[in-house]
This record gives structure tokens, sequence and C-alpha cells, in this order.
């Protein structure tokens, strides 16, 4: 099985997301949420770290995070999956384990 | 108490500037006090953790530098520094402290238990463990 | 399953206290068990009774004390984390010579054993930080 990697920081303050995906396995489930939420936007000028992400590793995105900070859903990358906290439950429950790029 | 585990310690700040890699120092001594295996990850700048000649007698606080020298004497066995991490901040190997290592029962030792991996081991290494701590 | 709760931050400023609690709260919804919640670093801030938000603002405080009293969580601060940022008990109070306590009500002030003890124990162990 893979691990669950959690992004809680904004791509354009820390670098959290680009060291999370370049030291995590293919077929890791990365879960972004509080101000790692804004990573999952088109348009960005990080745009294209989740869109190749999303070739060889699932990501998710934390709902309530999104639209707290009033992202619209037809902003989000293609292939980028929304879970509610008993989806971030569930992800914990499935994969191996938790790792925090806090 | 159930089997050990594996644990990891994923280190991503720089000393000083925050309390984050001092008190995840104290969580290793503790760990290793409970027998388990206990390997360190140091990455961005997390590095900054092992630079040699640390002094802090200007800033007013302690210098725990030379802690992590000591780990070896904790039954740490694993030191791993993340490559790019370090060339990205114009470090090689040589500006690390060293940390020995030595099997008191069996007399196997080891010089420098710090380790430089390139960024396929780093992710192979965190996969490997049962718990990653984080700081 | 098994969970522990590892909590890096403060309440207020950071979502991770937040973030935690909604994720505990889910979590133990679900039917899962939470072995504990440990508080380290600022995270100890999310142990004082003090705590005193504005009535139209969120009381994380009391959210953890009011989540423990249903679940019969454990709810553990550092004690060497705690005594750096003034949470006290009683057993601290009296050991430090300090004149008062703050701890919140279902809130204990262990060594960091309890987390290392939280992690061999649990089937996961999920950390929120900044």
């Amino acid at each position: 099985m893979s691990d669950l990697h959690t992004v809680n920081k904004s791509p354009f303050e820390k670098n959290s997301l680009e060291s999370c995906l370049r030291l995590s396995k293919a077929g890791s489930a990365i879960l972004l949420y509080e101000d790692g939420v804004y990573a999952a936007l088109k348009g960005t000028a990080v745009e294209n770290m989740i869109a190749s992400a999303v070739s060889d590793k699932k990501v998710y995105v934390l709902g309530p995070d999104y639209k707290a900070r009033g992202l619209a859903d037809d902003r989000m990358i293609d292939g980028v999956e929304v879970v509610d906290y008993a989806g971030f439950v569930d992800l914990v429950d499935a994969n191996d384990k938790v790792q925090a790029w806090v | 108490m159930s089997d050990t585990k594996n644990f990891m310690f994923l280190n991503r700040r720089a000393p000083y500037g925050t309390i984050y890699a001092w008190e995840s120092l104290e969580v290793v001594l503790i760990a290793a006090a409970f027998e388990q295996n206990v390997s360190l990850m140091f990455a961005d700048d997390g590095v900054y953790e092992l630079t040699k000649n640390q002094d802090t007698a200007g800033i007013g606080m302690k210098n725990f530098s030379p802690t992590y020298r000591t780990l070896g004497d904790y039954e740490v066995r694993h030191m791993y520094v993340d490559k790019a991490s370090l060339e990205a901040r114009g470090l090689t190997a040589d500006d690390l402290v060293q940390v020995e290592w030595e099997d008191w029962e069996t007399e196997e030792s080891v010089d420098n238990i710090v380790e430089v991996v390139d960024s396929e081991r780093v992710a192979e290494l965190l996969d490997e463990s049962d718990v990653v701590f984080s700081f | 399953m098994k969970f522990s709760i590892q909590v890096n931050e403060g309440p207020y400023q950071h979502q991770a206290s937040d973030s935690a609690y909604q994720f505990t709260k889910a979590a133990l919804e679900k039917g899962h068990e939470c072995f504990r919640v440990f508080f380290y670093h600022d995270g100890v801030l999310n142990g004082t009774r003090l705590t005193t938000p504005p009535q139209d603002d969120r009381n994380i405080v009391n959210n953890w004390t009011e989540l423990a009293e249903k679940y019969d969580l454990d709810l553990v601060v550092c004690v060497a984390a705690a005594q750096r940022r003034g949470i006290v008990d009683d057993g601290e109070a009296e050991r430090n010579g300090k004149d008062a306590t703050n701890i919140a009500p279902r809130f204990r002030i262990s060594g960091l054993g309890q987390l290392v003890e939280a992690a061999i124990q649990s089937d996961r162990l999920v950390v929120f930080g900044d």
C-alpha cells in the first residue's frame, strides 16, 4: 500500500508541496488542505506541479477549506478529487500511514 | 508495549528561528529511550540543523547543536540528508557535523552515520518507515 | 482503526488546531478510536481554560473539552513545552512554585513519552502543524 501525504501550505509561500511531490513515491495520495488548497487552482504559476502530479499520484482537496476560501469548483485542476473531513479520515484509514509536510 | 516500530523524524526547519528543531530533538531522545528504531531525515531547511560551528553566544539561546553529535550514543543508527536540499543551499557533507556510532556489545562501529541520499532514496526511506514524525 | 493526533500549533494563530479538531471529530463520528491527542510546541496553548474569544468566534479550548467529554478522549499537553509556555496544573504549580493554574478541563500534562507511546500503540499518527 501507499502513504497519504498532507500539504497545508500555499505553494506561493512555502516549498512544502514541491518537496512533498519530489520526495513521495508514485502511487501516493496527496491531500491539499488549509492554505494548501490554492495549489489546486488552474491558471496559476504552479499549475503544472499538480497537473503533472495527477499522472502518477492521486491528488485530493479538502472541500471545506477550498470552499472557505471562495474558490470556484470550475477552477480546479482536472483529475483532482474533492473530499470532506469524513473523506480525509477514510484516506488516512486506506493508506499505510500519513506523512505531514508541515 | 507492543513491538518495535521504525520511527522516522522528518526535519525540515532551520534551528533557532523557530523552536521546532530543538523540540523535535527532544522527542528523538525520548523515542530512543523507548527502544524504537529511530532514524532522522533532514530535508529543506532542516539540513541547516546539522551545520558545523554553530555559536549562539550572541543571541542568548541554548546551542543544541552538540546534541546531534551524541545521537549515536542514544542508539540512533541513521541520519539521512536529502542531497538536493543540501546542494540547493550550497552545502556539502563537509559542512555538516559527523556523528559516530558504536555498538557497545559487538564493538561494531561507524565513524559517521550522517549519510547524504538522493531524492529517490529519501522517498523510499520515508515509505519504508512505520511512523513519520513531522516537525 | 486506532488514531492518534499530534497538534503542533496554538489555537487561533494557525488553522492547525481547528483542522485537528475537525479531523478528530470526523474520525470519532465514523466509529474510529482515538487513542490520544498530543499537544506539542505552541499546541500546548490549546489547553488553557483562560482562553476567552469574542462571542461570535469559536471557542477551540471548549470544543476540545466537549469532544473529550463525549468520547472520553485523552488530551495530553507536553510537560516540557507547557512549562516553557506557562500551561500549569495543580501538580506543576506545586512543583514549580507557581501561584495559579490554567489547565482546561479534561486536559492533562504529561511527558513526551506519551507521544511516543501513542505512536507505538496507534495504527495511524496524524500530525497537524504550521
